[in-house]
């Protein structure tokens, strides 16, 4: 693992503002329009907003699971408590030409390091959550800041959504106002009525109007928990701004509108299925895969996770299959 | 006024999407529909329609009156169509050991006090507290998921439900 400090930081360029970074063996800079990654073998470029939009998730699902791919080429493998950063690693033909690189590091400095550059490079206006429709454009020079978007915390509920004490829903008055493609979203719910006693275990809430008023985009959420099984639910619009190559099986299920999924070989980047998901589907994502989602209009996605810590290790040596039914 | 229009599915109108192979066998993605399984189900079988490990989703067709369930552990019901009202009532003691997994049908209710119930519609989550008596009731044909653990009431059918080509 890298000794060095985690993060160096240079003064502001003069022309463009933004400050460049080296963390262990890679360095990063930004210019109007790009990003540019660089390590001891090889440079890479990706374009700002596909840069932040990436950082973004990376940062506010702490590494996820498994790995984060930004693009082709660069991203991290979280092996909770220590992450990857890699260049080239999960890319075929950057394997084959032995310019591959990659180094671990301690997940809380480098989750500090990430912040401190998403924080430099993000600009007033600029939401890297939000769906591009809703958000100011993300290039040119540095101008300012947008704190109050980049450090919203991921909602965790840790039994259900709207038990007392548990992450409340969302309404007109909480800050949480009906997105613009789901206007025609019912907004009832549930009658409940509880014998006396029974007032806090008696409980449900509309799982639909909850969704239509998420103001982030590609973000599951945790929303209800039968011991390690997760119901992750997301808004989806635009493209999923990774491509998440996950450490164990997860699930989809459709809840409205329509996902199409690229499917690629989790190590060597090459294609192999398009998935169309609409309302109701619902279908596994095998633990050998990545996977990146577009949504033309904003839709409901149910993500669900297995969380146990036992399941990396069991797929990794092969204990378990990376699909999760034969038939 | 917005135009915007938001699709669901539901029993009486849903599209399936699927798997469209380029290097990979479509079995992979154990891909279903729940308003298809549930067409296709009787009431209150307890299909899984998605799996990992113990833990399941099973897709259920709620008509009538179902039995009175029990579980050791948090389940919860997402209405998918239609309306279902969910009846809960508290056994006087726990009727499951604690770590028994997945839901268990009674024949009979034992003593106890009503809890209260529930009315759901689409899109509307509902805790089944652990330990907790519940039953289904819905007036005309509707879909729920319940997010569980696989027990003896789980039915596994995927190669009836799922795409194989
Ligand atoms: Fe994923």
């Amino acid at each position: 693992m890298s000794a060095k400090p985690a993060i160096t930081a240079s003064e502001p360029d003069n022309y463009y503002g933004y400050r460049s970074f080296h963390i262990g063996g890679f360095a990063f800079r930004r210019d109007e329009y790009f990003v540019h990654v660089a390590w001891p073998k090889g440079n890479h470029t990706l374009s700002a907003e596909v840069f932040l939009r990436a950082l973004q998730r990376d940062v506010a699902w702490n590494f996820f699971y498994g790995t984060v791919n930004f693009d082709g080429v660069f991203g991290t493998l979280n092996h909770y408590g220590t992450v990857d950063m890699f260049a080239g690693r999960f890319n075929d033909a950057y394997v084959k030409a032995g310019l591959d690189y990659s180094e671990t590091f301690a997940a809380g400095p480098l989750m500090a390091s990430f912040k401190t550059i998403l924080d430099d490079w993000t600009n007033r206006g600029y939401d890297p959550f939000a769906a591009p429709e809703e958000t100011a454009r993300p290039y040119g020079r540095k101008n300012g800041e947008n704190r109050a978007a980049i450090e919203r915390l991921r909602v965790t509920a840790e039994r259900m959504v709207g038990l007392p004490g548990d992450t409340p829903r969302r309404s007109d008055t909480n800050g949480y106002p009906v997105n613009r493609h789901f206007a025609d979203v019912p907004q009832d719910e549930p009658e409940i009525h509880p014998e006396p006693g029974f007032e806090g275990e008696v409980s449900a809430f509309s799982l639909f109007a909850y969704l239509s008023r998420s103001d982030v985009t590609w973000n599951p959420s945790v929303c209800s928990v039968v011991k390690e099984s997760l119901y992750c639910p997301t808004s989806e619009e635009f493209i999923l701004p990774v491509e998440h190559g996950n450490d164990r099986v997860e699930w989809f299920m459709q809840l409205s509108d329509e996902i199409i999924w690229e499917v690629k070989h989790k190590d060597t980047g090459a294609p192999r299925a398009r998935v169309v998901m609409k309302a109701g589907d619902i279908c596994a994502m095998p633990a050998d895969i990545r996977h990146q989602g577009f949504s033309a209009k904003r839709s409901m996605l149910l993500v669900w996770e297995n969380n146990s810590a036992q399941i990396p290790d069991l797929i990794a040596s092969g204990k378990a299959p990376v699909v999760p039914v034969r038939f | 006024m917005s135009d915007v229009k938001t699709i669901f599915g539901s029993l009486q109108s849903f599209h399936k999407g699927g798997v469209e192979v380029i290097d990979d066998d479509p079995r992979n993605y154990v891909f279903s529909n729940v308003f298809d399984v549930a067409a296709k189900a009787k009431a209150f079988e307890r299909i899984a329609v998605g799996k990992n490990f113990e833990y399941v989703v099973e897709c259920v067709r709620a008509e009538g009156t179902s039995p009175w369930y029990t579980c050791a552990h948090d389940e919860f019901a997402l209405v998918l169509d239609g309306k279902v009202e969910i009846r809960l009532f508290k056994p006087d003691r726990a009727l499951l050991a604690p770590d028994r997994s997945g839901a268990v049908a009674l024949t009979e209710r034992p003593t106890g006090r009503a809890m209260g119930r529930i009315l759901a519609g689409r899109g509307h989550l509902a805790l089944l507290p652990k330990n907790a008596l519940y039953q289904f009731h819905a007036e005309a044909p509707s879909v729920m998921t319940i997010q569980t653990i696989q027990g003896p009431l789980t039915i596994e059918r995927w190669a009836e439900i799922c795409q194989t080509a």
